[in-house]
């Protein structure tokens, strides 16, 4: 399996990679902005209604976004335990101070890591590699030998997961599995990237055979549409990270960080 | 409309004088002084000894050896009188590695790729791309994907990448050396149809002369110390060149390096059983189903079959590398001595001195930075003495002819040491059994013969050898036994039997 493998048609696949991207921006600016439970709160609430109304609902809750519900009550806990502490001590123990402050925050952060996260997984799943880089391209108007470069070293990573894999056989092979762990790791690390080299240098080859990196203007065999539909994408975005924010400064609970 | 496009009709011509190139870093030129002259629509078949500077020349050709920091250019080397690296476009290489080439996700993006770069119009794209497509016979949808393609539809692939750019000479870098024999036929009646179609000038690298011998009409051999050591129509060339050929590594038509002598009777206990063995590289998807087998000492068993049917999964999960996914794998008391359990149990170091495997791609088991260092390793892990270990390092060195590179990284060694490097290193600890993944694969005759005549003193040392291979020559000449496997029909979602 390949990360660069082709999406199948999941809801969202044919707008254009640029404006899905777009899209997330200012909510993540109005997240970074304000520190509160409230504002991420309504944006993980918009984020479910939106996804399952579109027909993502059921990559929402796959396997793919796990790794999200996993890592942000990670976040919080930890922010919990070794935050800045303020209001009532709830518990003490060592370096540990976990107090009403400290909770609150720790709260605040495991929405805002969803808040953030969640679309950005979701939205990820959506794209196609490709489609990314003819709308990085064309587009946003990216230089192409950068993008498509960029593109060929992404169908190498799949090789390289494949070759990890031969490389802990062949270890086990030559007799050296059994310890050393860490320094056997490094070691395969290394081994890896030679490989990855020499096969990188091979495709290079390749490409520069079929013109790649010649002088001169290049064409696009496929169009990268940016039209009503893309702006109707980034206009939800906008929308909503106002009722985020719009939610925060009602309930009194907008706070900026460093006011 | 106005393209860049260079891609006049007609066949390109090739002219080489004093021509040669040096990689930079080295000291020596991998080819100079070579005059050569290639007239629009000759098909030349392009041999010589392993460092002649085949790929170089070819390379050159196609104008991608690089600028000023990767190496020095002597004398000229011109395409359709133009220096080749000006000529972009007039020629299209396809190299060896079916798996190094794919450029795009999609089939026809692949192929669209290079008309893309040459600034070819939207409209003119597709319908090239779909005349590639079926001049080499992929009959297939334009957003298929590229990595589920076989090897041997993955060499059309990049040979459709190339026509599409409508290429006066086409450049062949052993493009048949890594697919099973179907693969071979496929690719080279693509090619042949394709330079009938076009009339290109073509020109093909490969050591088995007689996959292209009745579709080419000249031969060229480089010689080791530069410049041409033949040059004619085929029949002649070989017939007169033979003896210098075949020291050369090229295969001659119809020749097998070596074979073996008939088997010692007396051989034949087993070292492994298998009853009903699945396999499976990733766990839960298996790839083989069913598989009954036995290994015997002293003897070499041969696996065959196409692409994909997991001929190499088999071998490693034989090999005591990977868990089976159902069956059992039954190691005789003579292989385990004293182990219980199924190999795959075993700890790493108990497998060396019982089973030995030897990787399809030799750099994946390389660990490190010299050859003498690479095959202490196993007994090294052994804890044997430092003069045991001496003592088997310099007789492997000798017997394997690569005494003048102990010092040598294993990774700059050619294509044909490091096969007997990595051989090499899996015997130090003297397995009881050997598991080899295309042993032959892309080598030439000379390393052809020498691993052939090693294996059979390994069997009949008693060792029991299992061989995965595409081989027919090998299977012929070589094995006592073979087992063919299929490509099976597995259920969907590779779930329960």
């Amino acid at each position: 399996m390949s990360i660069a493998a082709i999406r199948p048609g999941l809801p969202l696949a044919t707008i254009n990679p640029v404006a899905k991207i777009a899209a997330t921006v200012p909510l993540s600016i109005v997240l970074v902005l304000t520190l509160d439970a409230v504002s991420a709160a309504v944006a993980i609430a918009c984020e479910l209604v939106l996804f399952t109304a579109v027909g993502l609902g059921r990559l929402l809750w796959s396997r793919r976004t796990l790794p999200v519900w996993i890592a942000a009550p990670l976040t919080g806990i930890s922010m919990v335990l070794y935050g800045a502490p303020s209001g009532a001590v709830l518990w003490d123990f060592g370096v540990i101070h976990v107090t009403e402050g400290s909770v609150q925050i720790g709260i605040a952060t495991t929405l805002r890591v969803i808040a953030i996260a969640l679309p950005a997984v979701v939205i990820f799943l959506t794209i196609d590699p490709t489609d990314l880089a003819d709308g990085l391209a064309q587009t946003l108007r990216l230089p192409a030998r950068f993008v498509l470069g960029a593109l060929a070293a992404l169908r190498l990573v799949g090789s390289s997961i494949d070759d990890w894999r031969t490389l802990s056989l062949a270890r086990r092979a030559r007799g050296i599995a059994d310890h050393g762990v860490i320094r056997r790791g490094l070691g395969q690390a290394f081994a890896l990237l030679v490989l990855a080299i020499r096969r990188g240098s091979t495709l290079a080859t390749a490409m520069e055979s079929r013109g790649f990196g010649a002088p001169g203007a290049r064409t696009w065999a496929r169009v990268a549409h940016f039209g009503g539909r893309e702006w109707v994408v980034i206009a939800v975005g906008c929308l909503v990270a106002a009722i985020s924010a719009a939610a925060a400064v009602a309930t009194g609970s907008w706070n900026v960080i460093w006011a | 409309m106005t393209t860049r496009d260079a891609s006049s009709p007609g066949a390109a011509s090739v002219v080489a004088r004093g021509w040669g190139w040096r990689h930079g870093g080295r000291r020596l030129p991998a080819v100079q002084g070579l005059d050569l002259e290639i007239r629009p629509g000759e098909r030349v078949l392009l041999l010589g000894a392993s460092g002649s500077g085949k790929s170089t020349l070819l390379h050159g050709m196609a104008g991608v050896l690089g600028g000023d920091d990767e190496g020095e250019v002597l004398g000229e080397l011109l395409v359709d009188g133009r220096p080749a690296a000006a000529a972009r476009g007039r020629s299209g290489l396809v190299l060896q590695d079916p798996d190094a080439q794919v450029v795009m996700a999609r089939l026809g993006d692949d192929v669209a790729f290079g008309l893309e770069n040459l600034g070819v119009a939207r409209q003119e794209i597709w319908p090239r791309v779909r005349a590639a497509l079926d001049a080499v016979g992929l009959d297939l949808p334009l957003d298929h994907a590229t990595a589920e393609l076989s090897g041997g539809q993955r060499q059309r692939l990049a040979l459709a990448g190339v026509l599409a750019m409508r290429p006066g000479l086409i450049l062949l870098d052993e493009p048949t050396a890594n697919l099973d024999p179907s693969g071979v036929r496929e690719v080279r009646d693509a090619v042949v149809r394709v330079a009938d179609e076009t009339g290109a000038t073509l020109v093909v690298i490969e050591h088995r002369v007689s996959t292209w011998l009745p579709s080419v009409d000249r031969i060229v051999v480089l010689g080791a110390g530069g410049g041409l050591l033949a040059d004619g129509a085929p029949e002649p060339v070989l017939a007169a060149r033979a003896a210098e050929l075949r020291a050369a590594g090229v295969w001659l038509p119809d020749e097998v390096p070596w074979r073996a002598p008939a088997r010692d009777v007396s051989a034949g206990r087993p070292l492994l059983t298998t009853e009903g063995l699945d396999v499976a590289r990733v766990p839960g998807s298996p790839v083989l189903r069913g598989v009954d087998v036995t290994v015997d000492a002293g003897g070499i068993l041969a696996v065959t079959g196409p692409n994909g049917a997991g001929k190499s999964t088999l071998a490693l999960t034989l090999a005591g590398l990977l868990h089976p996914e159902g069956g059992r794998i039954e190691p005789s008391d003579e292989l385990a001595r004293g182990l219980r359990g199924e190999p795959w149990r075993w700890r790493s170091r108990d497998l060396l001195t019982r089973i030995g495997t030897v990787f399809q791609s030799p750099e994946h088991q390389f660990l490190t930075g010299s050859v003498r260092a690479e095959l202490e390793v196993g007994p090294r892990a052994l804890k044997l003495p430092a003069d045991e270990r001496a003592r088997r390092v310099d007789e492997l060195l000798a017997v394997l002819r690569l005494e003048r590179l102990a010092e040598a990284n294993p990774f700059t060694l050619s294509g044909g040491e490091k096969r007997r490097l990595s051989v090499a290193s899996a015997l130090a600890t003297r397995p009881r059994m050997l598991v080899l993944d295309e042993p032959t694969f892309g080598q030439d005759a000379t390393t052809w013969r020498e691993l052939a005549r090693l294996i059979v003193d390994l069997r009949d040392d008693g060792v029991g050898v299992v061989a995965v291979t595409h081989d027919d020559v090998f299977v012929d000449a070589i094995a006592d036994r073979r087992l063919e496997v299929g490509a099976v029909a597995l259920p969907s979602g590779g779930g329960a039997r």
